[in-house]
């Protein structure tokens, strides 16, 4: 089975998934995100689905019970990446996701859990507004 | 002009392994009819929402996926679960958002069902139920 690595920023994990999702993936993910966060202290988590094809019931559940199993664990979490048709699909679907919050990409995520752009500076995203 | 069944698989249902495999190629199915990007993540999310109900409830069966070309010549892509199981007692309510016998969040044949342009579902109890469902190409 394949198992999604967790990389360690700061005090933010970071999951990026790249694989088309079994179930038995996500559920191991959501396992191994819990000890890492209790074994690092992290206070954030950010899952980057930006390469997810499809988001369908299960695994949007199972996103929503990260999100919920973290923030017991004193950690927020941040999904990033969505793709629109795969939003059009979930709202379509009946899971609006909504004890989950996300950000469209992974630098505005970072900074939603006051991470911030890694290099300290202002972001150019930022100056091309 | 090519023949409309040019591709079809056949695939059994029976493990998380399966249902990874269907979705694939339900998108190769729903790129060869030319569906856009939405209607191809819809169609697929469909598929896996179908199959997993087959697991959960129907004890495992299969699914036919199909590429159909209309009499008016539009594409489209259908898919027919099959399973062997106990069958669906009251279908108004299976089909209602959120009622659900098993752990899931009962989003699996209502959602399915709108995600795609036609929906069939037969059941007998006892014996099983077969879901048909077909998408058009916009």
């Amino acid at each position: 089975m394949d198992r999604v690595p967790i990389l360690k920023a700061g005090d933010v994990l970071l999951v990026s998934i790249q694989t088309d999702l079994e179930d038995r993936t996500v559920m191991a993910l959501r396992e191994d995100l819990a000890e890492r966060i209790v074994r690092t202290g992290a206070r954030g988590v950010v899952i980057d689905i930006t390469a997810v094809e499809i988001v369908d019931s299960f695994i949007g559940q199972m996103l929503a019970g990260i999100a919920a199993m973290s923030q017991l664990l004193d950690a927020r979490t941040v999904v990033v990446g969505m793709r629109p048709a795969v939003a059009i699909t979930l709202v379509e679907l009946g899971l609006s996701l909504g004890g989950v919050q996300t950000a469209l990409d992974l630098e505005t995520g970072l900074r939603l859990l006051g991470a911030g752009p890694l290099d300290g500076g202002p972001s150019e995203a930022q100056d091309r507004r | 002009m090519t023949d409309a069944h040019e591709i079809r698989h056949e695939i059994r249902i029976a493990t998380g392994d399966d249902i990874v495999r269907i979705r694939r190629a339900v998108r190769t199915v729903a790129c060869a009819a030319r569906m856009s990007l939405v209607d191809r993540t819809k169609l697929v999310t469909a598929a896996s929402e179908l199959a997993r109900n087959v697991i959960g409830h129907g004890g495992g069966g299969t699914v036919r996926i199909e590429r159909l070309i209309s009499p008016s010549g539009v594409s489209g892509v259908r898919m027919v679960f099959e399973d062997a199981g106990p069958g669906i007692p009251d279908v108004r309510l299976a089909l209602t958002d959120g009622w659900s016998t098993g752990q899931g969040l009962g989003l699996g044949l209502p959602g399915a069902r709108r995600l795609v342009d036609e929906f069939d579902l037969q059941t007998v109890v006892g014996e099983g139920t077969r879901v048909t469902v077909t998408k058009w190409t916009r």
